[in-house]
């Protein structure tokens, strides 16, 4: 019985059709397995990708119809400050009086091509904002997820091999404060003490001026600073890129930090009181191997399945992170835009990132499959 | 025909060896404050006392707060701005001239509103999809399904930009934001319910009590309202108290992307914190820790509870001693997915193979 109650309704999609599944009406599993276990994987990962199709059309059909169900966006970004006939006039040049529905299948036809749009204040296609803006962002949630995984999962284990003692109910809280704590107000109070107050580490930006000059004047940069900080050769370089990110990856990594502490205690406390376990212990194994080997492993799985969920929120605190700590990633980007009330790339960046969330979960599902049998089916 | 929806909840925990629960005892917070000892009871009542604190300030604002929250002078004059903490001003002026303590006070109510707005709607649209899903199955059960899965995957703050460009284009109104924040936390949030209470509705229409009142000629809506969604509704407590802390955090980050409430028109702490980014810079922490610190006891007091309720549905997390006396309510709240908090995945079936694999 206690086992139904550990896969639960709150997960992601593909992981999270177990529970489903127990009633048996979800499409993926619908029908019976013919052939063997490999078979059954190349079945379980195709319908998983064919899933995405609908995740990403429900997601842009959503995010379409909310946009312009009120309006069009040259009207909200330049109502009141131009007279009415030239307003309409942009509206039809833009193609804006058109009907919903032909707009609707030119939209959707420009994105299968890859095209979200061309942003309204500076006329940059919405795909090349992501590839300017986007490697900052990955840099940033990379950095976060470094520190999230050092922060939470030794964390985790004191607290589940502590539990209910005093050290676990300090972790416990921790965690939950990490969770209560929003990213942005983190970041500001991080700014306040170490930045300000100490003057530690610098207040903002992704690195000095001068650093981000020298770093322009190699060939292909790759936009991820630290790459091209070591390329440089310049250890004052890299140091100054490294300061700068350690203010914004922490504020960003304790979220996810509160989490996967959560998730490690949870699990190993499972583990802890299973049976081979307690086998192990009376074989005489110590009890500090018996955390790391026997009950740390096997809870390190369903971690997977949980990065993939922090991805949207991993995006989500990257955009506030970054507007907090002026780190000119997709974020920031979008908060410029809207203030700009430029809607088209709002529009663009927020169907770019659903994008990115649905693929990641699919790649994180795909690793889950591969690692967990349990999972296909 | 009268008895058979009163007798139907007392069959329905399903498990033989689950005693019947009744009254006020069987409510859920209050069943859960009795079943926990320790550590849980204390964050269970940890949570409960900042949360009670929330809706307190939020209803007697207007007597707690010193002055209005777009309050600029009093008779003495502009109170101006970023003045220090001082015997008139407790945490001192904003940027914008306001009393931090008023608006801090002030923000309670319109993040209050967001939650209350954004539980009702998303409770009663997500468990009647719930029930309908699970209940009748067929090809409106997928759609629902695959939808609620792709909304699922959608961050919340995004969604709460673009309902809030489409609200109020963008016009920081109070109601636009209230409104933006509480909607978008009801779409993200509307298939969570759907999932809990069609997961339940799948495991109850089998029970025999269902097909007794089936058998003695009970219309399907009444089935569905009275047999099935009074058994359905067990992890409910928990995803409101999830469903609570996010709609705070939202409406925060709404507004602290500028995007918030103008400061005329209402209190809110994310577009104050907003405010204070470029205060932070010049040293002045008065701006950005107040509103920010109410963010946090706000969330913090929800998720206690949320988290309390959570160990205390799932048996491996409950502590030991308790688990010993409610050994019967193990087996009926196990069904439950309640361990979906913190255990995705799941360990159990595992470890045989990983054994084996060694």
């Amino acid at each position: 019985m206690t086992s139904t109650s550990t896969t639960g309704p709150l997960q992601p999609t593909g992981a999270a059709d177990a529970p489903a599944a127990g009633g048996g009406a979800t499409p993926v599993r619908k029908e019976p397995r013919t052939r063997g276990a490999g078979g059954g994987l190349g079945r379980y990962l195709l319908v998983r990708f064919l899933l995405i199709i609908p995740t990403v059309f429900i997601l842009v059909t959503v995010v379409f119809v909310l946009m312009r169900a009120t309006g069009d966006p040259i009207t909200a970004a330049q109502g009141g400050r131009l007279p009415a006939d030239q307003l309409a006039e942009r509206i039809h040049q833009a193609g804006y009086d058109r009907p919903i529905l032909v707009q609707y299948g030119e939209y959707l036809g420009n994105i299968l091509r890859g095209d979200f749009g061309t942003t309204l204040s500076d006329s940059r296609p919405v795909t090349e904002v992501l590839t300017t803006f986007g490697s900052a962002t990955l840099e940033l949630a990379c950095y976060a997820l470094l520190v999230a995984f050092v922060v939470g999962i030794p964390l985790g284990l004191v607290a589940a091999y502590f539990r209910d003692r005093s050290h676990d109910a300090l972790l416990r809280v921790f965690a939950i404060a990490c969770y209560a704590t929003p990213v942005f107000f983190a970041g500001l109070l991080l700014k306040l003490v170490f930045a300000v107050q100490l003057d530690w580490l610098p207040v903002s930006g992704r690195a000095s001026t001068r650093s981000e000059i020298e770093m322009r004047q190699l060939d292909n940069p790759t936009g991820i600073y630290l790459i091209d900080a070591i390329r440089t050769g310049n250890g004052e370089v890299v140091a100054d890129v490294l300061q700068h990110a350690v203010l914004p990856a922490i504020a960003l990594g304790l979220l996810t930090a509160g989490v996967f502490l959560r998730l490690v205690r949870t699990n190993v406390i499972g583990t802890l009181g299973s049976g081979y376990v307690d086998a192990a212990r009376s074989r005489g194994v110590r009890e500090s191997r018996l955390l790391r080997k026997h009950a740390y492993k096997p809870a390190l799985i369903p971690i997977i399945t949980v990065v993939g969920m922090q991805v949207a929120m991993l995006l989500v605190g990257a955009v506030l992170t970054e507007t907090t700590f002026e780190w000119r990633g997709l974020g920031f980007q979008l908060s410029q835009y809207l203030q700009a009330r430029d809607f088209v790339a709002v529009q663009g960046i927020v169907v770019l990132l659903a994008v990115i969330v649905a693929v990641t979960n699919f790649l994180v599902d795909v690793i889950a499959a591969l690692i967990d049998p349990r999972v296909r089916y | 025909m009268a008895t058979t929806p009163a007798a139907a909840p007392e069959a329905a925990p399903a498990t033989p060896a689950a005693p019947a629960r009744r009254g006020w005892r069987r409510l859920p917070v209050v069943h859960q404050l009795r079943q926990s000892v320790g550590l849980q009871r204390g964050m269970l009542i940890a949570g409960l006392v900042l949360t009670g604190l929330l809706v307190l300030t939020a209803l007697l604002a207007p007597l707690l707060a010193p002055y209005g929250f777009n309050q600029l002078r009093d008779a003495d004059g502009p109170f101006g701005a970023q003045q220090p903490p001082s015997a008139e001003h407790w945490l001192g002026t904003t940027v914008g001239g306001f009393d931090v303590l008023s608006r801090v006070i002030y923000g309670s109510r319109t993040a209050l509103l967001v939650m209350i707005i954004a539980i009702a709607a998303s409770l009663v649209i997500g468990v009647l999809l719930g029930l309908v899903s699970g209940y009748f199955g067929g090809w409106l059960d997928r759609v629902l399904v695959v939808a609620a899965d792709a909304i699922y995957a959608f961050p919340s703050l995004l969604l709460a930009i673009v309902l809030a460009i489409v609200i109020s284009g963008g016009q920081s109104s109070m109601w636009g934001g209230v409104l933006a924040a509480a909607l978008s936390i009801t779409v993200v949030f509307t298939p969570q319910y759907l999932r809990v209470v069609r997961a339940e509705t799948i495991r109850i229409k089998s029970e025999a009590f269902v097909e007794s009142a089936r058998v003695i000629g009970a219309s399907n809506g009444r089935i569905m309202t009275k047999h099935v969604l009074r058994n359905a509704t067990r992890t409910l407590p928990l995803i409101i108290t999830l469903n609570a802390s996010e709609a705070v955090l939202t409406l925060a980050g709404l507004g602290f992307l500028g995007f918030g409430i103008e400061p005329t028109k209402a209190a809110e702490w994310g577009y104050d914190l907003n405010r204070a980014i470029a205060d932070v810079t010049s040293g002045i922490w008065w701006t950005s820790v107040f509103p920010g610190l109410a963010i946090v006891l706000s969330v913090l007091g929800i998720t206690l509870v949320g988290e309390s309720l959570n160990d205390l549905a799932d048996p491996r997390l409950r502590t030991r001693r308790a688990s010993a006396d409610v050994q019967g309510d193990v087996a009926a709240t196990s069904v439950v997915p309640g361990g979906a908090l913190t255990a995705p995945g799941g360990l159990e079936g595992l470890e045989p193979g990983t054994e084996a694999a060694r």
